[in-house]
């Protein structure tokens, strides 16, 4: 352990700012990326579903549901 | 076994393969990236130069690296796809795009970051820092010129086109420290000479830089399952996979899920 305490850490020596700056815009995109790719393949398959559905003949849709 | 892996290159062997893929590439990432950044940040020494603030090196390397590299690979996939006429190809190019953009942002916004304090400048107009600017407009216009176009295959063939006179712009990037005197250093890391830096901080800039090579890879996978689903959803597989257990499930559950069982 290189640190001697966490207001240590976090200070990094003066540059703070410029660290957790850096590490924190990483962390942003690469928490929200995968986040939205998942949202964005669920949104497509309830599209798609929905759209399956609704050309599907009545009698068909309601043995599917 | 003797598998044919040529039936993976059929978008519907290839999506559930995805989906088995996807646990296995974050579990990577994760590893990689505990590791890499307990040792970047809580092990690793202060640097007799640059203070505390080389630290950035540790995101700020990977995520030009990986710029770079998922621009060759949509490159590589691109040739493929004009080459071979595959389905697939172009939808793996548009997969790789916005992962490839967002790593160059954070490349650029890094460098930034460590810029500033080191440089006194958030931004110089120096060889290296124009280069990788131009390569996310070419990710920008890659991922405009794609959504442009209706018809998917047409829009692959163009961005197929874009994507492989685009790669010119790569050795640009990595010879440029190089070529012209640049601000930006030169490589710590190289195939003919190894490396400047001590082990212990080139292992945490490489778990990094391969914790994100993991990430990009899950996060590609995910994506090009929607663009799989979306393009073939005129085919029998894609309305069967679509209407299996819709009825036993809500409406909101991910295909994901139900396909873990």
């Amino acid at each position: 352990m290189y640190w001697n305490s966490f207001s240590d850490f976090l200070h990094m020596g003066g540059y703070g700012l410029y660290v957790w700056g850096s590490f924190g815009m990483t962390a942003l995109v690469m928490v929200a990326e995968p986040l939205l790719a998942r949202r964005q393949h669920r949104l497509i398959a309830q599209r798609l579903r929905r759209q399956l559905r609704a050309e599907a003949k009545p009698d068909r849709a309601g043995e599917a549901a | 076994m003797n598998m044919n892996w040529y039936k993976f290159s059929a978008p519907s062997a290839f999506y559930p393969l995805a989906g088995k893929l996807i646990p296995w590439f974050w579990a990577l990432a994760a590893l990689f990236g505990t590791v890499g950044l307990w040792l970047g940040l809580v092990v690793a020494p202060i640097d007799f130069q640059q203070g505390e603030g080389y630290r950035i090196i540790f995101v700020h390397v990977g995520a030009s690296w990986m710029s770079m590299f998922i621009y060759v690979v949509m490159a590589f996939w691109a040739a493929i796809g004009l080459a071979f006429n595959t389905r697939l190809s172009g939808m793996m190019t548009a997969a790789l795009a916005p992962t490839g953009a967002l790593f160059t942002f954070l490349a650029l916004w890094t460098g930034a970051f460590w810029g500033k304090p080191m440089w006194g400048a958030w931004w110089v107009w120096d060889a290296r820092l124009t280069s990788e600017l131009i390569l996310l407009f070419l990710y920008i216009g890659f991922i405009a010129l794609t959504r442009a176009i209706d018809d998917p295959r047409r829009a692959d063939k163009a961005g197929a086109v874009l994507a492989l006179v685009g790669v010119i712009n790569i050795p640009i990037i990595y010879f440029s420290v190089k070529w012209w005197n640049t601000l930006h250093q030169g490589a710590s890391v190289s195939l003919s000479k190894g490396s400047s830096m001590a082990a212990l901080m080139l292992w945490a800039m490489l778990l990094c830089a391969l914790a994100m090579w993991m990430y990009t890879i899950a996060v590609s996978l995910i994506r090009v399952r929607g663009i799989i689903l979306e393009r073939e959803r005129h085919t029998e597989w894609v309305k069967a996979l679509l209407l299996q257990n819709a009825a036993a499930k809500p409406m909101i559950a991910p295909i994901a899920q139900r396909e873990a069982k």
